[in-house]
């Protein structure tokens, strides 16, 4: 096996203004937080039919990515695929930053955020959300000891159980989001053991091109090699991901509309003309599925970097999108009070609700984007977490059959 | 500068006030077994909506009245711990006018979605929302089926001492627990009775000798998503 030699990022200029607009974004989020705290959330764009907005957005993308994220380690540990290996400290590195990112935002979208201590301390272990605080926490000590067990001297033996450990946790740490929605009884829109596998499968592909977006832009700003070949076998992973995604939310869909009692909720979201069936279709299923998919699996003209480094952006955008169609869509349909009857009310019973995303919610969801990033890169500055080459000469690129020529 | 004597004087005010208050809810809990010879009350209501006039409000108003909540000018955003739902058949066209709040079911979705406990039940069957754990993350309203839960989106004036609110949590119907803990009815049964409708009729659903009890035995009443197995405390008559 070929060693892997880690170095930490130079302070240059460049890393500094980067840092400093992170920072910016950060202060930024914090400062629209305080808005919505002082002001109330009225200043939002929620109301008390659209109860959960933009920021659920982006914390449940970030949260969902990171515990994707961190499937690169588990391909070294669990797998036993010594290509992934130099890229397993990132890897937990990143799954840390973007689950803080996520909770940031979520926290900071409570009615009463300055009650944290209080969800750390009464617990209803009825409640999914609870398990979560435990699933998140949990994933925290998990992944640095695991962290730990890779850049501790002498702790080689533990690296495997604790990758084992943490991918065990990942995956119920994601279930544990999915079902937030699918243990939703009275949304038709949720309310399926499905969002689970299908949160799973979103994590892996939004995870995994998130890394690839992450570590080409920390190689090339640091100077660093990453190798074509190594690009292609992670291109090609990803492929695999996104046609798992296709495929959990075409099940999700098709048994949905078997059943007549969700035929409301399936039509107006995949065949209506509101913004959520446009989303759906064009962001979601063209530009965060079918394009990528095609792009990163063409074999007969070849899969080129950049058309990776598009897939992988293709990926985040359309998987973005699916989030919002899945909270924000669920909810503007109406709940049945009384299934097959019309009903109205001047609290917007029966009709289809409307939802404008306002810039506090936005600067709020990106201050977690960039507070994210920002631990990231203080991370890679900090630890060694990024190897000094992912050349393919410096990874183990173990023989596997070719399907498209790196152009 | 506080004096000892003050610090004390002020303790012990501090200190009797709190006894009080604790011992206000302990005799209310002993009151209500021994009324009801150790047999769980649980409290509900039966509308009949066939005594429910369109376009009559008079329970909202007096619920909205009782509890401090109101209409501030944003409409999306207000709370709305009652409402009057239209019902229609869109075949026939026939329609209905009815009440709807908190169900105060027996199995409250709320209640098991909240992660600090905030959402309960009292023993009596009353749901409520605990203001001082509400951390604001509605996934109670996610959980409702009855989009009976509202989220208090800015700040409030002119609370009532007897219903607290609190900006940044949510809340819906009491029950008017505070009138029900001292004998009274909840404030639309009241209103709906003095304005000589008498579409509502409240009581303890599991006393067969009540009168809601009596009536719910003779006549046939639907539940708002009954299928969903929640039970709620809230039956409908002649819908």
């Amino acid at each position: 096996m070929k060693r892997t030699v880690y170095r930490e990022l130079n302070l240059s200029p460049g890393l500094l203004l980067i840092l400093g607009l992170l920072g910016l974004v950060v202060a930024a989020g914090l400062g629209a937080a305080w808005y919505m705290e002082y002001y109330g959330h009225v200043v939002t764009g929620m109301n008390n039919q659209i109860v959960w907005g933009l920021p659920h957005v982006f914390a449940i993308f970030l949260i969902v990515a990171a515990s994707g994220v961190l499937n690169v380690a588990s391909l070294a540990s669990v797998f036993n695929r010594a290509l992934y290996k130099p890229m397993a400290r990132l890897s937990g590195l990143l799954a840390i930053s973007l689950l803080a990112g996520g909770l940031a935002v979520l926290v900071l979208d409570l009615g009463r955020p300055d009650r944290l201590i209080v969800a750390m301390t009464h617990f209803n272990f009825k409640s999914i959300f609870a398990w979560n605080i435990f699933l998140y926490t949990g994933f925290f000590v998990i992944v640095a000891a695991y962290l730990f067990t890779q850049m501790g001297r002498g702790f080689g033996r533990f690296v495997r159980p604790a990758g084992w450990v943490a991918f065990v946790w990942r995956l119920a740490l994601t279930t544990g989001t999915g079902s937030i929605f699918g243990w939703l009884v009275a949304r038709e829109a949720y309310d399926a053991a499905i969002m689970a596998p299908l949160f799973i499968a979103m994590s892996l592909s939004f995870g995994l091109a998130v890394f690839i977006l992450f570590t080409l832009r920390s190689c090339a700003l640091s100077g660093r090699e990453f190798g074509q070949d190594l690009l292609l076998r992670l291109g090609r992973l990803l492929g695999l991901f996104i046609a798992a995604v296709l495929y959990f939310t075409a099940v999700q869909h098709l048994t949905a509309l078997y059943a007549s009692e969700h035929r409301g909720v399936e039509g107006f979201l995949l065949f209506g003309d509101s913004i959520y069936t446009t989303m759906f279709w064009t962001g979601q299923v063209l530009i965060g599925g079918v394009v990528p998919l095609v792009l990163v699996t063409l074999p007969t003209h070849g899969v080129s970097r950049v058309a990776i480094k598009l897939a992988s952006t293709l990926v985040i955008v359309g998987g973005f999108v699916q989030v919002y169609v899945i909270v924000i869509g669920g909810q503007v349909y109406p709940l049945a009070l009384f299934p097959g009857m019309e009903v109205s009310s001047s609290f917007q019973d029966g009709v289809i609700a409307g939802y404008q995303p306002s810039l506090p919610e936005f600067l709020l969801g990106m201050g977690g984007v960039a507070l994210a990033l920002a631990i990231a890169v203080i991370g890679m500055k900090t630890l060694r977490f990024l190897p000094e080459s992912l050349g393919d000469e410096a990874v183990d690129l173990q023989p596997e059959p070719r399907t498209g020529a790196v152009t | 500068m506080t004096t000892r004597r003050q610090f004390l004087r002020n303790t012990g005010a501090f200190t009797a006030t709190l006894t009080g208050g604790a011992t206000l809810i302990a005799f209310a809990e002993t009151q209500a077994k021994s009324d009801t010879g150790g047999r769980k009350t649980r409290w509900g209501l039966l509308i009949d909506v066939a005594r429910c006039p369109d376009g009559c409000s008079t329970c909202v108003s007096a619920c909205s009245e009782e509890n401090g909540w109101g209409d501030t000018g944003n409409r999306l955003t207000d709370a709305q711990w009652i409402r009057k739902v239209m019902v229609t058949d869109p075949q026939s066209k026939l329609s209905r006018s009815l009440p709807v709040m908190c169900q105060h079911c027996a199995e409250p979705p709320c209640v098991d979605v909240c992660p600090t406990g905030a959402s309960f039940k009292r023993a009596d069957g009353i749901v409520l929302v605990d203001k001082h754990i509400c951390i604001g993350c509605r996934y109670c309203m996610m959980a409702c089926p009855y989009k009976a839960r509202s989220f208090i989106h800015e700040p409030l004036q002119d609370q009532k001492s007897h219903a607290p609110r609190g900006k940044g949590t949510v809340e819906s119907c009491t029950l008017c627990v505070h009138r029900v803990d001292l004998g009274r009815l909840p404030a639309c049964v009241e209103a709906c009775a003095a304005a000589g409708h008498d579409a509502m009729l409240f009581g303890d659903i599991n006393d067969p000798e009540s009168e809601i009890s009596k009536r719910i035995a003779q006549h046939p009443v639907r539940k708002i998503r009954a299928d969903l197995g929640t039970d709620p405390g809230v039956s409908y008559e002649n819908l």
